[in-house]
């Protein structure tokens, strides 16, 4: 594996007695669909904050886009994009506004801002929307421009935390041939999901069982170890030796 | 009724295990009577005044020099032209004038009569009294001294005038004041939250979905703000006989009954504007602006009602606090009877009866 | 006799029409699923069916009663879970489950054999608050509570959403357990993997039902062939599959693509194709359609008309 944009070494979250991340370690490399999985409460957010530079690891360290995890925190945060089913977009913001505001934030200079907005919004289709107040638009609509918005600035890497929820399978399959095209770019994407057909589009996976890491390989490989005809099948055989629920 | 119980059970559970109910709900009203205690300081020490005299003899004289020397009064000015008293106390800069007519001492010695006025700024009501008693304690001590001396018996009388707030009203208009803030906050905030809030939750859609009747949802939501806001009532009389030294000069069961009427009109103004809001922020702000801002402002706790533009005055008998403290008031400071307070009694009561009115035909049995 | 009957219904909100003249049937003692992706109108069919809202027009009935005339008779047989329900969070385990048994009028122990399965696994935590519960045992109380009273019918809406597949499969399991015991179940979901539990589905979008059918008859009415295509590089995979004009319709499917296809291509000719674009690590097999195989081939038609 070349170029690790992705590395966590013997990564540890205590808080007070209660390990909610315990010693993991992986690498994730440039290019890959990296997908995260793990039960509610096995310490899926702990971690991915951790990755995010927006909490310190309790023991244990690694870099992500090249920036050291302990140090290099707001590094980080310049190199990476995230995406959340829970926070996306300003609702009460026009579609151009939303993208304007992202690109701002991260430091783009205003003509790239306008060029980029206007390539994305061809590209989704969405030109005619241009004007529209996000909240007016439909839910898969504003999960495709959240993912949009959060790749604006072509980070090195991607983080989307439960992406795809609630949307139905058409702009499902729409949303993940975005995160292809994104990878197809050269970005690196790191995602988590409660749907295990889509962990199949992942080029690797961990499992994540009561803060370690039980599983991570490819899906494949995964099944074939496990004598599983599907990710879920796989995900059920590790996540019900959990003892632990969430938080 | 089990239901009932059961639910009025759940509701104090809610508020005991909320800590930050339980501080506003118990210690907002110590909080601010001792706050309105403290904030209205009844010492008077080292009060700029001014003195005119149109007579300038010697009884004058000595007058002002006990005026002077004494710890309360520090004397600025003497003046001379009356036009300057208007611009003295306009500025603020003294806070009593004593004026002394002319001929004053050969008055006193002929007439065994001699007047002395007192214009005092009366915007703080409090001070405004402690300051008017000091200076006649001064002129009375003054009046024994002339009679032992002359053995005669000589009647000094100060004419007092109020400037600015002639009524003297305030004086212990807080308690009143408080105690309609704190049962409207109890009753109509707290209620209208806490229904909103099993809106928000999502519980609400249970509740309704199940056999309990709905107005039973509502009613049990507000027994215990009931029974708090009377706690709270008790809590606000015992303060401010025992702290603050406001005596209840009527009667206890006429204070109660009054508060009663009070906490109904409350409660269902809590009861629609959780019937027209969905969340807790909306209940929160239309009960905060649209009822606990005009109680503050427009009841005459803070501003007396005769001084406000007309409008105003209007808008103002619409605001139950408004009938409520001056009924408070009128019983409890004043002493008066029953009698007396008929008038703000019925009006509130017509308030309970139209608010009634009004929620029962909104009241929804679905979402 | 029905459970659920709902004919003609229509719900419009201020500019969005929520319902399109839905009509079904869920007969007595089976789980029927409402699939559909957010906002395709199930929250508020469960409102209309659970008495909390009405309708503009059309007429539904519960259990044979009608929803806005006998509501009061309904709201004493029906078990509620709304979507966004989270019990209190500031009552504990069993204050939680004693408060709703006793607005229905029962207590936990004139039902415990309906929910003992379920409470055996909450009983260690019964003086925990529900807010400190996980996710999944969140949702194993709310739907001990609904069950208390032993409902005739059992409305859950997106019970499963944002839990993860461990706790989604035992709530599963549980309702077919109660299916055991003649409780009628309605329940809405937007994972299309859930739709082969139940025993009949509708599938919701926008508002309108586009089809009502057991799963396997959703699934034998599919009539297409049906291939899982496979390749070192999946994205290049895509492009390159929809280029072929025999192919109708791909759609990614994790680590396979599915496509259709017309009668005149043959698998060997695709992997010519295939290769001859460049790819690698080719493979293709004929498969059996899945439900979201079929809602997707639905919702596009329905889209082209």
């Amino acid at each position: 594996m070349n170029d690790v944009v992705i590395s966590a070494d013997k990564l540890t979250k205590r808080f007070g007695n209660f390990t909610a991340v315990d010693q993991i370690s992986f690498e994730v490399a440039k290019g890959e669909i990296f997908g995260f999985l793990g039960a509610n409460g096995a310490g899926k957010t702990t971690a991915m904050r951790m990755l995010c530079g927006l909490s310190h690891p309790t023991s244990g360290g690694g870099s992500v886009a090249g920036f050291d995890i302990n140090k290099e925190q707001e590094k980080i945060k310049q190199n990476i994009g995230y995406m959340s089913q829970k926070f996306s977009l300003y609702e009460d913001l026009k579609v151009w506004e939303n993208m304007r505001l992202f690109g701002g934030i991260y430091g783009m200079k205003e003509k790239d801002i306008n060029i980029k907005t206007d390539k994305i919004l061809e590209h989704l289709g969405f030109t005619a929307k241009k004007n529209t107040l996000v909240r007016d638009l439909p839910l898969g609509w504003k999960q495709k421009l959240a993912f949009s918005v959060s790749v604006f600035h072509t980070p090195k890497i991607v983080f989307l935390d439960e992406p795809t929820g609630g949307v139905d399978p058409i702009t499902r399959r729409q949303f993940w041939e975005m995160i292809y095209e994104a990878v197809n770019d050269g970005i690196t994407v790191f995602v988590t999901t409660h749907y295990m057909d889509e962990a199949e589009y992942c080029n690797r996976v961990s499992i994540m069982v009561d803060g370690r890491i039980e599983a991570l390989d490819s899906p494949k490989k995964l099944k074939k170890q496990t004598n599983s005809q599907t990710m879920d099948e796989v995900f059920q055989k590790f996540a019900r030796k959990a003892t632990r629920g969430d938080n | 009724m089990k239901q009932f119980l059961a639910f009025v059970k759940k509701e104090f559970f809610h508020i005991f295990r909320d800590t930050r109910t339980m501080l506003i709900l118990l210690g907002m009203p110590i909080v601010q009577i001792i706050l309105f205690g403290f904030a209205i300081t009844t010492e008077v020490k080292n009060s700029k005044i001014a003195v005119m005299d149109l007579s300038r003899d010697a009884t004058t004289q000595k007058i002002i020099q006990k005026l002077q020397a004494n710890e309360y009064f520090t004397v600025v000015e003497d003046v001379q032209n009356p036009d300057r008293i208007d611009e003295l106390m306009k500025a603020g800069k003294v806070s009593m004038i004593v004026v002394f007519d002319s001929d004053f001492e050969s008055n006193m010695l002929h007439t065994g009569e001699a007047s002395v006025q007192l214009i005092v700024d009366a915007t703080d009501p409090n001070q405004a009294t402690t300051m008017t008693n000091y200076a006649t304690s001064i002129l009375t001590q003054y009046q024994q001294e002339m009679s032992t001396t002359y053995r005669a018996s000589f009647v000094l009388t100060p004419q007092t005038r109020m400037l600015y707030n002639p009524q003297m009203e305030g004086a212990y208009n807080f308690v009143p004041g408080v105690m309609g803030l704190i049962l409207m906050l109890i009753c109509a905030m707290m209620t209208s939250i806490a229904i909103v809030r099993e809106k928000e939750r999502g519980s609400m859609e249970v509740l309704l979905a199940s056999p309990i009747k709905p107005i039973f949802i509502i009613i049990s939501k507000a027994v215990p703000y009931f029974i708090l806001s009377i706690v709270n009532l008790i809590t606000i009389l015992l303060l401010s006989v025992f702290v603050l030294k406001v005596p209840i000069a009527g009667s206890l069961v006429l204070i109660m009954l009054a508060s009663l009427v009070f906490i109904l009109v409350a409660l269902l103004l809590g009861l629609l504007i959780s019937n027209v809001v969905n969340t807790q922020v909306a209940a929160m702000l239309i009960s905060g602006m649209g009822l606990m801002m005009p109680a503050m402002l427009l009841s005459g706790m803070i501003f007396p009602i005769e001084s406000m533009p007309a409008i105003l005055q209007w808008f103002s008998s619409i605001i139950p606090a408004r009938w409520y403290i001056e009924m408070i008031r009128k019983l409890m400071i004043q002493g008066v009877d029953g009698i007396y307070v008929i008038k703000e009694f019925a009006i509130l009561t017509l308030m309970v009866l139209v608010l009634l009115g009004v929620s029962l035909k909104k009241f929804k049995i679905r979402l | 006799m029905s459970a659920v009957s709902v004919k003609n219904i229509n719900k419009k909100y201020d500019r969005i029409i929520a319902l399109k003249d839905i009509s079904f049937e869920a007969n007595s003692g089976e789980i029927f699923g409402i699939i559909g992706p957010d906002g395709a109108g199930k929250t508020t069919l469960f409102r209309i069916l659970t008495t909390l809202l009405l309708a503009d027009s059309g007429k539904a009935t519960v259990d044979g009663k009608d929803v806005v005339e006998q509501y009061k008779q309904i709201r004493q047989e029906i078990g509620y879970m709304p979507g966004k329900f989270s019990l209190y969070q500031d009552l504990s385990v069993e204050e939680n489950l004693e408060f709703f048994a006793t607005i229905f009028n029962t207590s936990i122990q004139e039902n415990y054999y309906l929910i003992e399965d379920i409470y055996k696994q909450l009983e260690p935590f019964k003086k925990r608050k529900a807010g400190k519960l996980s996710g999944g045992m969140k949702q194993k109380l709310a739907l001990c509570c609904a069950l208390i009273h032993k409902p005739v019918v059992l409305f859950l809406d997106e019970p499963t959403t944002g839990v993860d597949p461990v706790s989604r499969k035992e709530f599963w399991e549980m309702l077919k357990k109660l299916k055991e015991q003649h409780i009628s179940i309605l329940v809405s979901t937007p994972y299309m993997d859930e739709a082969s539990l139940c025993d009949r589905i509708a599938f919701i979008q926008d508002g309108n039902f586009l089809k009502i059918d057991t799963p396997s008859g959703i699934i034998s009415q599919f009539g297409e062939k049906l291939w899982a295509v496979e390749a070192d590089n999946m994205y290049k995979l895509l492009l390159d599959l929809r280029n072929n004009k025999h192919i109708k319709t791909c759609f990614t499917f994790g680590e396979s693509h599915h496509i259709t296809v017309d009668n005149t291509l043959t698998m060997e000719e695709l992997k010519t194709y295939l290769s001859d674009k460049g790819h690698t690590g080719i493979q293709i097999r004929a498969i059996e359609p899945t439900i979201e195989d079929c809602f997707m081939q639905i919702t596009e038609k329905k889209q082209n008309e």
